[in-house]
């Protein structure tokens, strides 16, 4: 009982930690730095400590200074109650929906079963869509709250993306979960053991429409028209300053992470090493001990999930960068017509492929 | 002589409404008087051997001294026969008005709310004739040559 | 659902994208009327940027005018000043050397290049393509790099007298010339991939800003924009000045007047305005860059300083201003936008009676509504992009 309790703690504070304690100001820095390489320049390196500049580090320490020690305001005329909670309402799905990403398997330290997952829900996936579509409402409400017209449309435009996509990302996914036939996310990591059985061979197709979707459902580039910097000042979040302004951006880069984490357990294998199964893994590190075997198996499998994590990061910041951005009816556009059909030709395919096969 | 067809034409059709015409460095201009000036300009655009089809510039030149006392300068450019015209009409100050030619090209829609804008020269059957360039509680029009360089104008903008 | 329609209470929204707006460069505000995100109504106010160039000219002298034209179009002031010099070289009737001439082409052709990179970079970021514009802002660095070898200023260089030039070329020019034009056209390639054939780019541009042919006409347009449209229009061709027609060199143009083939005429001129820089380099003449006549133009410093007649001229030059006989001329050069005139009166005093700027972005801008009403409020910055509208050039 107690054992259960610390581990779950110490899950918690991992993840907690990692994502938003590394991975949010990191991501900062590394789309200033990603972007700098990308486009022939240098990028952000002046922020030193005691004359050590540590290529940029030390600019998201200083960025939170700097935001902390911001005036915080509501504008004339805004709705102070929803401008202020539309912030909290934007980021908190951001950090919750990463509870169910399995970032490891099973292993059996000192006796103890540990579970690398913070709740091993049976719906993890439906929880994910659920929570994810509670972001909707920070948007939303930022937009209308700020008494801006130009605030309004973002928020306006927001809305329609984001319900837009929100259909055709859970279409989507039928066919993963068709294929895998269960919700639980580590059950489906843990049948990806055999690097064939990889989602992105058995689902090709599903994982360009389920990564498309969920850019859209971030309002990254190409599809950031919610907050196109060059029609609509900064959108929904014009009227936004310091602490809260700061939180929609880390909104946007905690649900970078739970994307990538969500594409990597569905797609490409989640914790395992390609070829490599676990009772291989276990048996490489025999010369430890049952204990020292496990602990060494989980800290591998927890290193390869988060290496595909980061290079589905990578990924998502080269595609921003790249490519300009759509426009309101074509975003509508590819979604209801070009995505929302192939992926129901998709879950067909997938049904008569998984009868062939049973 | 072939520079000079447009010139031509315009003293054979209109021969009492063409006051002078030169062509000082090789650039036609013929000064006209200013109540037809809409239909020379649509003579100009629509006669099928001048065919002038662009207005280029509308502007207008202050003689201060003389009377009449303004100018007002057309240039037009035909594609088809690659030439160039200048029209002039003269405007006096006491009676500050001239013909718009909108009707006939649309370019002439922001040139002349400039030149109503900088001389204060109104332009009859100009759909909007308000200022473009300078803002809306200006004094005067500066470009005139009595507009004195130094002038200060009240300040405008919200009063806190 | 068209009942539905009526039943719904609906409002036009009227927005202000005002003088500082990321996208209205130049200063421009636009009063935009939106149904949903339609647009209905476009009212365009300009002036923002007015700072009264004629009534200046006309209180200083005729070469006091020259460092006002760098800073009309302020992305290719060379050709300003190009033009200008033209203009009062026709109002004289004097004729410059030809080793100036080409040094004129040369210079025209570099702020023209200069001036369609900041144009599809600005278009390329306003999109959301943001690594297309810092390419095409490094191939515009070295650009500036040449021009401030030849002139001294990499933006307003001052750089064409009345008679001449300020300076020869400088040795090493040429050698640096073709390393920065392989540089450039290495970017060149890099932007024709990824924004020519990138399917989001060609959306958001192709049938946007559409304007066919006889309209454009009507509105006054000129150079890339009417090109775009079909019209075969270039000054450089159809009144050649300088050397433009011992030149060759081919003229782009578009089919549709979209904004799309505003985009390709562009690319392609670039191409074009290297090639004539390099034949200029090639074929430039040995002999002086300024016209012997002390009057209009100072004579060399060596002269003046030992030579009472330079002396005498160049001071009075220098106080009272070079005097044009009295008349008036209108001359055309083929500026970044369009056709840039210059309609200059002459009293014979050493200012100038007027002198007067037709800029080539002013109909443009003027046909904004026409470009935009039944669009998207997103199709508005394309269209305002590619018209290239400069806010020193509209406004003077």
């Amino acid at each position: 009982m107690a054992a259960e309790l610390i581990e779950s703690i110490v899950k918690i504070l991992f993840i907690f930690g990692v994502n938003v304690g590394f991975f949010s100001p990191i991501l900062g820095w590394v789309e200033r730095k990603q972007s700098a390489i990308m486009q022939d320049r240098v990028g952000a390196n002046r922020a030193d400590v005691f004359g050590f500049r540590l290529i940029g580090l030390f600019h998201p320490i200083a960025d939170a200074i700097k935001v902390l020690t911001k005036e915080d305001f509501v504008p004339d005329g805004a709705d102070k109650l929803f401008h202020t909670l539309a912030p909290f309402i934007s980021l908190t799905p951001a950090i919750i929906t990463f509870a169910v990403i399995p970032f490891g398997g099973h292993y059996e330290i000192f006796g103890h079963s540990v579970n690398l997952v913070i709740a091993d829900l049976d719906v993890g996936m439906l929880f994910i869509f659920a929570f994810g579509s509670l972001a909707t409402f920070g948007a939303v409400l930022a937009g209308w709250a700020s008494n801006n017209n130009w605030s309004f449309l973002g928020g306006l435009r927001a809305a329609a993306q984001m319900l837009s996509y929100e259909v055709a990302m859970g279409l989507t996914i039928i066919g993963v979960i068709m294929v895998f036939g269960t919700l639980k996310l580590t059950e489906i990591g843990a049948m990806q053991e055999n690097f064939f059985r990889w989602g992105i061979f058995l689902q090709p197709i599903g994982f360009i429409l389920f990564f498309t979707c969920a850019i859209a459902e971030n309002k990254r580039a190409p599809f950031d028209m919610a907050e196109a910097e060059s029609e609509l000042i900064a959108g929904y979040f014009t009227e936004y300053s310091g602490l809260k302004f700061v939180m929609f951006w880390m909104g946007e880069f905690l649900e970078i992470v739970t994307i990538a984490g969500v594409l990597t357990t569905l797609f490409f294998g989640a914790w395992h090493l390609p070829f490599v199964t676990d009772q291989m893994l276990l048996s490489f590190f025999s010369f430890a001990g049952p204990n020292g075997s496990n602990i060494l198996a989980m800290l591998v499998n927890v290193g390869t999930f988060y290496a595909k994590l980061i290079f589905f990061i990578w990924l998502q910041m080269t595609i921003r960068w790249t490519l300009p951005r759509f426009r309101y009816d074509q975003v509508m556009r590819l979604g209801w017509k070009m995505i929302l059909p192939i992926s129901l030709i998709n879950i067909f395919i997938t049904g008569i492929i998984v009868l062939l096969v049973k | 002589m072939e520079a000079n067809v447009t010139l031509k034409k315009i003293c054979d059709r209109f021969p009492d409404s063409v006051v002078e015409t030169h062509s000082y460095r090789g650039d036609d201009t013929a000064v006209v008087k200013k109540d037809d000036i809409l239909k020379i300009c649509q003579f100009l655009r629509d006669d099928k051997e001048l065919l002038y089809n662009f207005m280029m510039d509308l502007t207008a030149v202050d003689y201060l001294g003389t009377e009449p006392r303004f100018e007002i300068v057309y240039h037009l450019y035909s594609l088809q026969y690659n030439r160039r015209v200048r029209i002039k009409a003269k405007v006096s100050e006491s009676d500050c008005s001239i013909d718009s030619i909108v009707s006939l090209w649309i370019a002439a829609d922001w040139f002349e709310r400039e030149a109503y804008d900088l001389y204060g020269i109104i332009f009859k059957g100009h759909p909007e004739l308000k200022r473009i360039l300078l803002y809306d509680g200006f004094e005067g029009h500066p470009l005139r040559k009595d507009y004195p360089i130094k002038k200060r104008q009240p300040l405008i903008g919200p009063t806190n | 659902m068209a009942d539905l329609a009526k039943d719904l209470h609906t409002e036009h929204m009227v927005m202000n994208m005002g003088p500082s707006h990321p996208v209205t460069h130049g200063t421009v505000k636009f009063m935009v009327t939106l149904d949903g995100e339609t647009i209905v109504d476009l009212k365009t106010n300009i002036g923002y940027l007015h700072r009264g160039f004629e009534k200046m000219c006309e209180n200083g002298t005729w070469e006091q005018v020259m460092p006002y034209t760098d800073r009309l179009n302020y992305v290719s002031p060379l050709i300003n000043n190009v033009g200008y010099a033209l203009a009062v070289e026709k109002l004289i009737d004097i004729d410059v050397p030809d080793r100036c001439k080409y040094i004129r082409v040369i210079a025209s052709e570099l702020a023209r290049i200069s001036d369609h990179y900041t144009n599809i970079a600005a278009g390329g970021l306003e999109l959301g393509a943001f690594t297309a514009f810092l390419y095409f802002v490094e191939a515009r660095e070295l650009v500036w790099d040449l021009i401030e070898m030849l002139t001294g200023g990499r933006v307003t260089s001052n750089y064409v007298r009345i008679g001449g030039l300020k300076n020869d070329i400088p040795d090493g020019f040429k050698e640096k010339t073709q390393d920065v034009f392989r540089r450039c056209r290495e970017l060149w390639t890099d932007i024709h991939k990824l924004l020519t054939k990138n399917r989001i780019f060609i959306d958001r541009v192709r049938g946007v800003g559409t304007m066919p042919p006889d309209e454009a006409i009507a509105y006054g347009f000129t150079g890339p924009c009417l090109r775009a449209s079909g019209v075969l229009y270039d000054v450089r061709k159809a009144h050649p000045y300088l050397v433009y027609d011992l030149m060759d060199f081919d003229i782009p143009i578009g089919e549709n007047g979209d904004n799309f083939d505003r985009y390709l005429v562009r690319m392609e001129e670039i191409n074009q305005s290297m090639r004539i820089v390099e034949q200029a380099l090639e074929k430039m003449p040995k002999g002086p860059i300024n016209v012997d006549m002390p009057q209009y133009r100072w004579q060399a410093k060596n002269d003046v300083y030992n030579k009472i007649e330079s002396l005498i001229f160049h001071f009075k030059t220098v106080t009272e201003g070079i005097k044009p006989p009295p008349g008036e001329i209108y001359l055309a050069v083929e500026g970044g936008n369009g056709e840039l005139g210059f309609y200059l009166v002459s009293d014979g005093s050493g200012k100038p009676y007027k002198c007067r700027v037709r800029p080539p972005c002013f109909p443009l801008t003027a046909a904004m509504p026409r470009m935009v009403k039944g669009g998207f409020l997103a199709d508005i910055i394309p269209t305002f992009d590619m018209i290239n509208m400069i806010g020193g050039e509209c406004d003077r």
